[in-house]
């Protein structure tokens, strides 16, 4: 078959480790060929599953270097008659630089959670996808919330409230249990006019405003309250997204 | 300490246990500390520590034995067989849990596993992967090709065995 062929370019096409000429051709392809597109997609999407379950392993706060360790880096160190951050030009020099790192760590930091942001998004959006997919999208079907909402009970260390729709042009299908970063969550599925929108909740420490964004073709609005993070995922018009965002937040009030 | 996390966290994976990974991974920057004039400014450090701790792994027990049925890379290894299905990907990670994935890590061959995490976890690029594995470029892609295969199909296989 001449796919074949395709079949071995197409890690490198996800590893992104191709010239733009072999990107642009493979690209190509794939345009025409849409088995070699699902192919590539179910590596993508594979990839970025693993990279989350593996991830697993972090050391227990105990874990340190041991004290050898440090003894040897000093001895390493070169040896000098008076510390440096003594001497009178070097003070300056030193406060600049741990300036800098201050800014740097900073940086990094706000760097590190605006990508695990995005990381965490992109999940989400590949979830509601593959509820889209699925024979059985939810796991508990109603469109009652005093269904839905209950069947989550003892099934996540959270509670939430669920907004009445019945006057709004939004219906509740259902809901399922999500994992996202070994975490247990919620997936709430609602419909307008035969489109599909997910609300997952998660459980989330980081206080952050509404944000709304519009990702693949997808609108995405996510925020966080109370400890949880909302984020709704749905193919409809921003407006749509918005609507369902509000009705959220006045059932989450007090 | 740069690396620490990261290098905790892939020791873990090769070792399967938390004193051996802690063992690697003081092993590994004792080691690194004593060898540092013999790494080379302007190459990689990240790869050049994922070597000294693969390498501190491959010389205990439990990374002898791991690798000591590696012989050569170019026998198919059983059970990696291509997948004749277009993608069981698609099919699989709607119901396919992170558990799985991390149940099909823990049971693909060492070798095969620490390529899929330097590759998909830490993102390293062929260049780097085949400067911390100590081979060539080709045999990286070679391998990884088969060791994803390879998580494919006993991913496929548990998804099977839930189905049922």
């Amino acid at each position: 078959m001449s796919c074949e062929r395709w079949s071995e370019w197409l890690d490198l096409y996800v590893d992104e480790s191709c010239t733009p000429q072999e990107m642009a051709a493979i690209e190509e392809h794939l345009r025409t060929c849409n088995a070699c597109a699902a192919e590539a997609l179910g590596r993508l999407q594979m990839k970025r599953a693993t990279r989350a379950a593996a991830a697993r392993y972090a050391p227990a706060p105990d874990f340190k270097l041991s004290p050898e360790f440090f003894a040897q880096m000093g001895k390493s160190a070169p040896r000098q008659r008076k510390p440096f951050w003594q001497v009178g030009w070097a003070q300056g020099l030193v406060a600049g630089a741990l300036a800098f790192v201050l800014i740097l760590a900073v940086s990094v930091s706000a760097w590190t959670r605006h990508f695990a942001r995005e990381q965490a998004v992109a999940e989400l959006l590949d979830l509601h996808v593959a509820t889209l997919a699925s024979a059985n999208p939810v796991d508990v079907v109603s469109s009652d919330r005093h269904t839905v909402k209950p069947w989550f009970q003892g099934k996540l260390p959270f509670a939430f409230n669920l907004p009445d729709v019945q006057n709004s042009p939004f219906k509740l299908l259902g809901g399922k249990l999500v994992y996202l970063n070994h975490s247990p969550g919620a997936q709430l599925l609602f419909e307008i006019r035969k489109h599909q929108i997910s609300v997952f909740i998660l459980q989330d420490r980081s206080e952050a405003g509404v944000s709304a964004t519009r990702q693949k073709g997808f609108g995405v609005e996510t925020w966080s309250e109370g400890g949880l993070r909302y984020t709704i995922v749905g193919d409809t018009g921003p407006a749509e997204v918005r609507a369902l965002g509000e009705l959220l937040r006045a059932a989450g009030q007090p | 300490m740069p690396l620490f996390v990261s290098l905790y966290n892939f020791a873990y994976w090769l070792a399967q246990d938390r004193a051996a990974a802690e063992d690697l991974v003081q092993e590994t920057y004792m080691k690194a500390l004593k060898g540092f004039s013999s790494f080379q400014q302007g190459t990689n450090f990240r790869a050049w520590m994922y070597r000294i701790l693969r390498n501190t792994f491959l010389t205990t027990q439990s990374g002898l034995k791991a690798f000591v049925s590696l012989d050569g890379d170019e026998p198919p290894e059983a059970g990696t067989e291509l997948e004749t299905r277009a993608t069981p990907e698609s099919l699989l990670l709607a119901r396919i849990e992170q558990q799985a994935i991390q149940s099909a890590l823990e049971r693909l061959p060492v070798h095969f596993r620490e390529i899929v995490l330097l590759c998909d976890l830490e993102e390293m690029s062929y260049r780097e992967i085949a400067q911390t594995l100590d081979l060539p470029m080709g045999t990286v892609m070679s391998r990884l090709s088969r060791a994803r295969r390879a998580l494919r199909a006993l991913l496929t296989e548990t998804g099977e065995g839930a189905a049922q």
